[in-house]
């Protein structure tokens, strides 16, 4: 059953990621906790407060995530991104609790051109794949590999590498694509005011502006769906 | 029930087409007028913070709360229906402004054969042209009879684009495959995405006539009739499923909210959910107003003497069945209008392709783009085709996002995550690009609306059932189309491409567009509609019925533009004529 977020804010022990500081060019800005704040390679950990998952959950989600999306290289992957900090905050707002979705019964079984006909939410169905992963952030990544091609047609496994490619290139106000790393590998610049002059000047030609995100672009305050009831 | 003071006029709906009436009536009448949005307001500064893709175009903020109504679905009247409990083939939005906020812009008009489509086609290839299921109508009305109002539309939005018709003479550089134009475009094209102009020159080289796309996306800074200015478009990329945040692409709530809130005597009210239009039957029968849940939950009655149903297709639809209003349509018989005529759109990829080099997918507009109508339009040579009708082909500068783009891979590439995946995903991030082609999707009687037996809203009605699916014409339009747009695309150097696989069942995942029409058509008898070319209903006189649940059957072009011209002849006939003499304008 889920858990409301309420129940969860009150009732449950606090659970912390906690993450090393891989090293990306020897500094990397952590934006993980809404707190963009500046860590030196001399710092080695950050503890990030979790809102949806244990500790043990996020170790492995982050696992998972990493071996969808691994860090290689072509560039950084799901890890330094934060994607399983992403994916906690998602699961603990409104997208996790279905808030959105019609959900009154009867639910039955449909071919796949009528949509996911399913009663679970996204939080139900990440607490029913996590009982098939335990100890999976503990194999080696070969093994890891193996577990997850055996889930790779599940529903799961649909939602984790989704929600693995928005914890990638998102505004990292929703606590993934931390340091604009995802949007860095791309050459995705991020919400610019105007491409006016640039539109038809760069025909053939990679223009790569330096990405910013939603907030340094507006200078406003926005605030994501998560935090929303 | 607590019953409000009488008005004039009550719209149902506060978009496009609400406010467009809400705006006429209101500053050219002393009417009294409500509208009636079910959703939240709106303003312009909402977009200056709104280019987040994680929320509106992955999350779909601006859409409308399925968990408060959808629609079911089914293939054929021998299924059960399911519920649609996602979005996905298309996007109606909430609030003021309606899908107008969150659109594209795209605005092109329809060919002028559309209106005639029955007549016209059974007098140019035979009574037996039209598969035999179909349940194409001519709608009552000609291109040339709309056409002024057409003028009009474009100067509102203030339209980019080059004419290829102007007044009967032809012009390289448009479309000359459309209807008569009585004018230019209010402004110019807009700028080019690089990809559009790899097209246009590919395009070019095989014989066909690629024009500008026209765009509500402003191409320069333009004053429009009512004195409202807009700047031009920055191809900023944030512009189909957002609202713009520069006040360049026509919205409801650019251009027609300032002049209704100046106005004393049109009031707006948000979440006004409206459950049924009550009315007087008998010998002389008249809509005498609605019955609405406002924001705090009560139970309210607006009586008016003119009622409005401007709230998309799917609740125009429904609510004239909840109402019992008309005669439902009843696919055995054939008798009944309301809720026949059900159509969509063959809008799909017909290629993507995949580059060399760079794209910088990231600037563009949703309407910014090239398009070309060799396949769509009235004299086309159809001996050698096995389906009627067509549609346009298109390649657009959207704006491209990462989080719904990454990940799109030649179909040689097979795997779907790791570190393969992730090394091709990155390289081509910026070098894929999509040919589209919308074409013209037919009435069949098979395909309609009525009341879902089993599923309901949040307040406990009925919600409305779609049975929907292809039929042979539009699978064989898909599949004519592919070969073309593969060709367009290896003609503009792509060194791989993916066709599109081929319409099978109607998908409800795939995003189809926006553009579902009818339920409520219009016609030139009440025979086999619901409401006349005035949109006026035929047994109810002060009803209106305003937007795409109107058409007949859909065209290939996007529906905005059809939709407000219909809106300002109605607006002018109830205003010159009706208002003076109450009744029938048709």
């Amino acid at each position: 059953m889920p858990r409301s977020s309420v129940t969860l804010r009150h009732m449950r022990r606090r659970h912390f990621l906690t993450l090393s500081t891989a090293t990306l060019g020897g500094v990397l800005v952590y934006s993980l906790d809404r707190k963009a704040s500046l860590l030196s390679a001399q710092h080695k950990q950050v503890r990030i407060p979790l809102r949806f998952f244990t500790e043990t959950d996020a170790l492995i989600i982050a696992a998972a995530a990493s071996r969808i999306f691994p860090s290689d290289d072509t560039g950084p992957g799901a890890r330094e991104a934060g994607v399983a900090i992403f994916i906690d905050r998602q699961l603990a707002g409104p997208y996790g609790r279905d808030r959105f979705r019609y959900t009154q019964p009867p639910f039955e079984d449909a071919p796949r051109e009528f949509g996911y006909q399913g009663s679970a939410t996204p939080r139900q169905i990440y607490r029913d794949g996590l009982k098939g992963l335990q100890g999976f952030h503990l194999l080696a990544p070969a093994a890891q590999d193996e577990a997850l091609h055996k889930i790779e047609s599940t529903l799961f496994f649909f939602l984790l590498r989704q929600n693995t490619i928005e914890g990638m290139f998102c505004d990292p106000m929703h606590g993934g694509n931390a340091d604009m790393v995802g949007w860095q590998l791309i050459g995705f610049p991020g919400p610019r005011m105007s491409n006016f002059d640039e539109i038809d000047k760069y025909y053939g030609k990679a223009f790569r502006p330096r990405p910013m995100s939603l907030r340094q672009t507006t200078g406003a305050k926005v605030r994501p769906s998560e935090d929303e009831s | 029930m607590k019953t409000l003071p009488a008005v004039d006029a009550v719209i149902v709906g506060g978009g496009w087409a609400g406010l467009l009436m809400a705006k006429e009536l209101g500053a050219r009448t002393s009417l009294s007028i409500v509208v009636l949005e079910r959703g939240p307001s709106r303003q312009l500064s909402d977009y200056s913070t709104d280019m987040d893709e994680l929320d509106y175009y992955i999350r779909l903020r601006m859409m409308q709360d399925l968990s408060q109504e959808t629609v079911t679905l089914r293939h054929d009247a021998t299924q059960r229906a399911l519920p649609l409990r996602q979005h996905g083939a298309f996007l109606p939005g909430a609030g003021v402004g309606g899908s107008g906020e969150h659109w594209n812009a795209q605005v092109p008009r329809f060919l002028p054969d559309c209106f005639e489509l029955l007549s016209k086609t059974t007098e140019k290839y035979g009574a037996n042209a039209l598969p035999e299921d179909h349940a194409v109508r001519d709608w009552g009305i000609t291109y040339n009879e709309l056409e002024p109002y057409y003028a009009r539309v474009d100067k509102l939005l203030g339209t980019s684009g080059k004419a290829g018709n102007l007044r009967g003479k032809l012009i390289e550089g448009g479309n000359i495959f459309e209807g008569r134009r009585s004018e230019e475009y209010p402004t110019p094209p807009t700028k080019m995405p690089y990809f559009s102009a790899l097209f246009r020159d590919a395009a070019k080289s095989l014989g066909y006539h690629p024009y500008p796309a026209p765009s509500a996306n402003i191409s320069q800074s333009y004053i429009n009739p009512d004195g409202i200015s807009r700047g031009g478009c920055t191809y900023c990329g944030f512009c189909g499923r957002f609202g713009c945040m520069v006040g360049a692409k026509a919205q409801p709530t650019n251009l027609l909210l300032p002049i209704i809130q100046k106005r004393k005597n049109v009031s707006l009210r948000t979440g006004a959910w409206v459950r049924r239009i009550l009315f007087d039957s008998g010998p002389q029968p008249a809509a005498r107003g609605v019955k609405y849940i406002d924001a705090t939950g009560e139970e309210i009655f607006q009586p008016a003497s003119l009622v409005f149903l401007a709230s998309w297709t799917f609740n125009n639809t429904r609510l004239l069945l909840l109402s019992g209003i008309g005669e439902p349509y009843d696919l055995s018989t054939g008798r009944g209008a309301v809720g026949s005529n059900l159509t969509h759109q063959v809008s799909v990829s017909s290629a993507t392709a995949f580059f060399d080099q760079p794209l910088n997918r990231f600037m563009g507009s949703g309407s910014a783009g090239i398009l070309f109508s060799d396949f769509d339009r009235d004299d086309l040579d159809r001996s050698s085709l096995n389906f009627i009708r067509g549609g346009y082909f298109a390649a657009r500068g959207y704006g491209f996002q990462p989080i719904s783009n990454f990940g799109v891979l030649p179909n040689s590439i097979k795997a779907t995550w790791g570190s393969d995946w992730k090394k091709a995903a990155v390289s081509y991030y910026d070098r894929t690009a999509t040919i589209g082609f919308s074409g013209e999707h037919l009435a069949y009687k098979a395909n309609f609306m009525d009341l879902d037996p089993v599923y309901n809203d949040k307040l406990g009605d009925p919600l409305l059932r779609i049975t929907l699916d292809w039929h042979d014409n539009e699978r064989k339009m898909a599949e004519f189309a592919t070969p073309k747009a593969v060709e367009v695309a290896r003609a503009m150097g792509a060194h791989e491409i993916n066709p599109f696989p081929g319409l099978r069942s109607y998908d409800a995942t795939r995003y189809n567009s926006t553009h579902i029409q009818g339920g409520t058509i219009m016609g030139d008898s009440p025979a086999h509609s619901v409401v006349s070319p005035y949109l006026q209903h035929w047994q109810l006189s002060n009803l209106f019925i305003l937007g795409g649940s109107t058409f007949p059957q859909n065209a290939s072009a996007n529906p905005t533009p059809t939709i407000l011209a219909f809106v300002y002849r109605t607006a002018d006939a109830i205003i010159d004529r009706y208002l003076r003499h109450p009744g029938p304008l048709a």
